[in-house]
């Protein structure tokens, strides 16, 4: 290393300590923008350091720089455009759009340096190819799983499960191929087998994303933020940049944190989400409703007279509320109720939502003030204090059956809604919520069933409640 | 195994500890936004695309270049806008209904609420 790449080695270790900081000042809502900003400083000066270095090398020739300020003028306002204009609901799939990209960067660096390197004496074989190897494997599965992923959450590709005779096969085939394709690589230097772990690599991402349901994409968007992280660091080992290096370990850091954290909420193994198969996401799936006598419906008066009189009240939302765009009609009903001296709070489930506080992202873009949002651990002891529960679109994040064991949800952490005094849930219909449960909560006595459309719903009950205190 | 090898590894395992270490405390009501965030931060990868340059000099390297800068600026520049975006969503109160009606009569007729609202909104650090 001559002291001019050391000099810009240690600009760009200047910038990671601002990525840390950054993400460090995310620890608050509060900081969490100047936090963005300071990372977004770190950024910069990464990048004109690496145009110092370019500059200074004076190897880029003229196409070089034609090409090299193309692709960034097109990729950028690409992104400017997707992030300007992405609607709040739909940000799970941006994010996925990005980690594709991200993933399919990193692995393209490898595969140019592969390539270069074959040409020149020497050859490929090195100590970094077993890191070109795992970048080329890693950032093709989260290219093209990434890809799936998001068309799945933009509802270009079907929602459930999707899983063909055979496919398990098949995936396992693929994966088996690339990892002896890559590691036959370790001792033999062979471009076209570069390409066959490429082509296997992006077949598995397509299969093993295919199979996963809808509610299960906090899990699958979350681990393939780690799989990108982890693929930018591996570039950074094959090209020797710490700034790589050290974004791609804190990206893989938080992606692995994220991903568990999911997985714990839905109380199922990453095994179990990847091999996937059971749930079919948002499905409605309508059963006699009317039938069943257990179940007490309730009508708008009833249940604005219940809220407008409550002292305190929980507001529980979920998927079926953003699926439904009601998040603006619950803050205003909300809003409503809080001038008239109720306390209202929202319990948002780790898994209410997309992605990892989807749920969050959609209420304060709705104007709900941040502190109201409370976490899980947090709002459970004040159900018991609470004289009504408003359930908008969740389902098996408040089913008590969870807490006995002997069910497909035993062990998975709930809110306490049953502890509420009493308790409203806005649903379309009967239907079963993912794990295909039947939800007890339902069927308690304190329980009244609002049968509607979520945003409907909402519209219904601000105006009923306006009636009853004008 | 090389010193430069050992010194990137070192150098990747502090980062990954530093990172469970900072990430472990942010809080829920942030995880989309902390995702969005570390989606910008990998777009770092930028920096690997354009050092293609320095050795791109045939058509491959050009396409794998030009593909690579592509994918990798639309992800730096939209993760950070997005999570700008974000964030600037999350307050600590709802923005009063009074503001909101004065902002329409700013925009409507210049009477003395408008000029009032006008003097209200210029005061600094509002907006933080």
């Amino acid at each position: 290393m001559s002291g001019f790449e050391g000099n810009i080695q240690l600009v760009y270790v200047l910038a990671a300590a601002l990525f840390v900081l950054g993400l460090h000042l995310m620890n608050s809502p509060a900081t969490a923008r100047r936090g963005n900003q300071v990372s977004m400083t770190g950024m910069v000066i990464a990048g004109v350091a690496t145009l110092i270095l370019l500059i200074h090398d004076g190897t880029v020739t003229t196409t070089g720089w034609i090409v090299l300020i193309c692709g960034t003028l097109i990729g950028s306002a690409i992104g400017l455009y997707a992030a300007r204009t992405v609607q709040m609901t739909a940000m799970p799939q941006l994010v996925s759009a990005f980690n594709s990209v991200g993933g399919g960067a990193a692995a393209l660096v490898a595969i140019y340096d592969y390539i270069n390197s074959e040409s020149h004496a020497g050859g490929v074989l090195g100590s970094t190819t077993v890191f070109t190897l795992l970048d080329v494997l890693i950032g093709s599965v989260t290219f093209s799983g990434s890809i799936i992923a998001a068309g799945k959450l933009q509802g270009w590709i079907g929602g459930q499960p999707i899983i063909f005779k055979g496919s398990r096969l098949l995936n396992v085939a693929l994966a088996v191929v690339a990892i002896g394709t890559a590691a036959f690589m370790l001792t033999t230097a062979s471009l076209p087998a570069l390409f066959i772990v490429v082509l296997a690599a992006l077949g598995f991402g397509v299969l093993m994303v295919l199979p996963i349901g809808g509610a299960d994409m906090p899990v699958v968007i979350s681990l393939l933020n780690a799989f990108t992280g982890t693929a930018v660091a591996m570039a950074g080992f094959v090209i020797g940049n710490w700034a790589l290096i050290i974004a791609g370990a804190l990206v893989g850091a938080s992606g692995g944190i994220l991903t568990k954290l999911m997985a714990d909420a839905m109380n199922r193994s990453l095994a179990n989400i990847i091999m996937g198969g059971f749930g079919t996401g948002d499905s409605v799936v309508a059963v006699g409703a009317a039938a069943d006598a257990h179940v007490r419906s309730i009508a708008a008066d009833d249940a604005a007279i219940q809220l407008a009189y409550a002292s305190k009240v929980i507001i529980v939302p979920g998927y079926g509320l953003a699926a439904a765009q009601a998040q603006h009609g619950v803050a205003e009903l909300a809003k409503l109720l809080e001038d008239r001296g109720i306390e209202v709070s929202y319990a948002i489930h780790p898994v209410a939502g997309r992605m990892p506080g989807h749920m969050n992202v959609l209420l304060a873009e709705a104007n709900v003030p941040y502190p109201l949002l409370k976490e899980m651990e947090e709002i459970n002891p004040e159900f018991a204090r609470t004289d009504v529960a408003l359930v908008i679109g969740a389902n098996d994040v408040t089913n008590p059956a969870a807490r006995r064991p002997g069910n497909e949800i035993s062990g998975m952490p709930i809110l306490d809604v049953d502890q509420a005094k009493s308790i409203i849930v806005v649903k379309r219909s009967m239907g079963h919520g993912y794990a295909g449960l039947e939800n007890e909560l339902y069927f308690d006595p304190k329980t009244s069933m609002y049968f509607a459309d979520a945003k409907k719903a909402m519209a219904e009950l601000t105006a009923a409640v306006k009636t009853l205190v004008a | 195994m090389s010193t430069a090898l050992v010194t990137d590894l070192t150098i990747f395992v502090l980062a990954l500890l530093v990172g469970i270490e900072v990430i472990g405390k942010v809080p829920a009501t942030l995880h989309t936004p902390l995702m969005s965030a570390t989606n910008s931060i990998h777009g770092i990868v930028l920096a690997g695309a354009l050092l293609i340059g320095l050795t791109a000099h045939n058509t491959v390297g050009y396409i794998l270049a030009f593909v690579a800068a592509v994918f990798a600026s639309a992800n730096v520049v939209g993760g950070y806008v997005v999570t700008e975006r974000m964030l600037k969503m999350f307050r600590r109160k709802a923005p009063e209904q009074h503001a909101l009606e004065t902002d329409t009569a700013l925009n409507g007729h210049k009477g003395l609420k408008g000029i009032l609202s006008r003097a209200g909104k210029a005061r600094p650090g509002d907006t933080a």
